[in-house]
């Protein structure tokens, strides 16, 4: 009964300009990946093409949900939510004029998010008690952190199997960025689920990370089948621990 | 058993407009009302695609012309009964809402409003030249015989077009508080986070396009019993699509009452306007108002309630 992630030899961009050049990734059943790399490498593109919000022109895009392999190319963004893939997407993105609750709300759209959505909505109200005080509040009126609390809960309203988080440290403080982390790790735990994150923030990232791929300029890099084999990393060393 | 508020508000009301055409006999009461009732079906109706879904609809009176055409057309060809003619007016716009929605939706902001004028201007010119209803030159329609159990007919047209804005009013009100109007608020606030949680942005869209053109064609079936002359310039009039973003914009777009509020206050002061000034005055008045509620209320009149309520509440609390 896994539930994970395949790419091969992905290869994507807006218009004329190539922003992926032959990515492969993996990510197993509940293992949690981290894709590193700055700003522009393809990062976002990438979760895009997974989400189906950018329809690559090469390669290949398999999802296993519950042991059943399934071709997510060509698919809809709606198709790939209803298979139980939530996305936080960067920059939060939530909706400013709604309160906390209709956004909570709208995350579980797919019917079968809808069946549960009481039950959902008391989980996301536990994980961040938070949400729960400022459920009538209108979610552009809130903090950083609060938001960002916002769009993590609002995907696991999808009652999700695999979650897709992009760049939860954008605009928050550090230790709003590794409560976040922490915050992750802890849903995944709690709710079994298969990890997919992209993250600039290399020391934090790597707190939660199974293990880890290294995207420059849209090609992998480097893969870590483990968190030394990335701390080890000349690139690593270079870019995030200046040594 | 609990009655429904907003049921038990629509029963008084069509009791009331029943009773009114029983009691008042100056028929210069029934043309007005008319008006200011066709004014809010097209309020409404805009209102599901400019409020809630944020898309502004500029050719609204393309829409309500082709649902008067549809009765020149079809009344002149087979001379069918009016439920049926607002039937196929309903059922025309309808799909013209949806192929212009197919065609159109890509674009976004100021793009989609340019492109329904553009439409608007399109169907124009077809009826312009179309000799069978008439072209530029217009037509007589002749009001049917009878006017079922009312004295006269307008005061059955009255009738009719009171029981569709009730009608049209539910239909809103039904579209905003349903699953549905919750996936429009949230394509209006972020197409793109509500694409990514799985909202059916391009369906719902489509939904709200089509069900915006089938009100407003709804809505202009009667218009040629009502004027018994139509001609492109009356029916395609600049006023029609300016009082229909009005309307929504005067009362607030974000609830399905702040349509029905702006167009009845508004209807009533243009209509008021046309009898104690002149008729001339109609587009000014809208356009005063107009100014003054972007630039001092662009929440409506139900913004400003919100507002003081909050200011209330925060004073108090």
């Amino acid at each position: 009964m896994g539930n994970s992630i395949t790419v091969k030899d992905v290869e994507a961009g807006y218009g004329s300009v190539r922003v992926l050049h032959g990515v492969s990734l993996t990510v197993n059943d509940g293992e949690t990946v981290v894709m590193l790399g700055s700003n522009g490498n393809g990062k976002s593109t990438l979760i895009k093409c997974i989400t189906g919000l950018v329809e690559p022109s090469a390669g290949e895009i398999t999802a296993e949900i519950n042991g059943e392999s399934i071709n997510l190319i060509g698919k809809t963004p709606e198709e790939i939510v209803d298979l139980g893939i939530a996305m936080v997407p960067e920059g939060r993105r939530l909706f400013p004029a709604l309160t906390v609750e209709e956004n909570l709300t709208l995350g579980a759209y797919r019917p079968e998010a809808r069946a549960k959505i009481d039950e959902n909505m008391k989980f996301v109200f536990e994980t961040f008690p938070r949400l729960e005080e400022r459920r009538k509040q209108l979610a552009g009126s809130m903090s950083g952190g609060e938001q960002q609390m916002v769009a993590v809960a609002r995907a696991l309203m999808s009652d999700p199997k695999i979650l897709l988080v992009d760049e939860p440290s954008v605009g928050l403080a550090p230790i709003l960025v590794s409560q976040m982390i922490a915050k992750i790790k802890e849903l995944k735990d709690i709710k079994n689920l298969t990890v997919l994150m992209a993250e600039q923030n290399f020391n934090q990232a790597i707190k939660i990370a199974d293990r880890g791929y290294i995207i420059v300029h849209g090609q992998i890099e480097f893969e870590g089948e483990d968190t030394a084999a990335l701390e080890n990393n000349d690139m690593i060393k270079q870019y995030y621990l200046g040594v | 058993m609990k009655i429904d508020k907003f049921w038990l508000s629509v029963l008084v009301i069509l009791i009331a407009g029943f009773a009114f055409t029983k009691l008042a006999d100056n028929e210069f009461y029934f043309f007005t009302t008319y008006v200011v009732l066709q004014g809010l079906i097209m309020a409404v109706a805009w209102n599901i695609l400019g409020g809630f879904t944020g898309y502004v609809n500029f050719g609204s009176a393309g829409f309500f012309a082709v649902g008067v055409y549809t009765t020149v057309a079809l009344n002149k060809a087979f001379g069918l009964p009016l439920p049926v003619l607002l039937l196929a007016a309903g059922v025309i716009c309808g799909l013209l809402g949806l192929a212009a929605g197919y065609l159109t939706l890509r674009l976004k902001g100021v793009y989609f409003a340019i492109a329904t004028l553009a439409t608007a201007l399109v169907l124009e010119t077809i009826v312009n030249n179309w000799k069978f209803v008439g072209g530029a030159a217009g037509t007589y329609v002749l009001q049917p015989k009878g006017s079922f159990i009312f004295d006269n007919y307008i005061e059955l047209l009255f009738m009719l077009m009171l029981v569709l804005a009730v009608a049209a009013t539910a239909i809103s009100r039904y579209l905003s508080s349903s699953r549905i109007g919750q996936g429009l608020a949230a394509i209006r606030d972020d197409e793109v986070a509500a694409e990514c949680m799985g909202v059916p942005t391009l369906r719902l869209k489509l939904i709200s396009t089509t069900a915006m053109g089938a009100l407003m064609g709804i809505a202009g079936a009667p218009f040629p019993f009502f004027v018994t002359f139509v001609d492109p310039v009356s029916a395609f009039a600049l006023v029609i699509a300016v009082n229909a973003i009005a309307m929504p914009m005067i009362g607030g777009t974000a609830v399905w009452y702040g349509p029905v509020i702006g167009a009845l206050l508004l209807g009533a002061i243009q209509e008021t306007a046309t009898v104690t000034i002149s008729s001339e005055l109609n587009l000014l008045i809208v356009g005063v108002m107009l100014v003054l509620f972007i630039t001092l209320a662009p929440k409506g009149i139900v913004g400003l309630i919100q507002d003081y309520k909050k200011k209330k509440g925060a004073n108090n609390g």
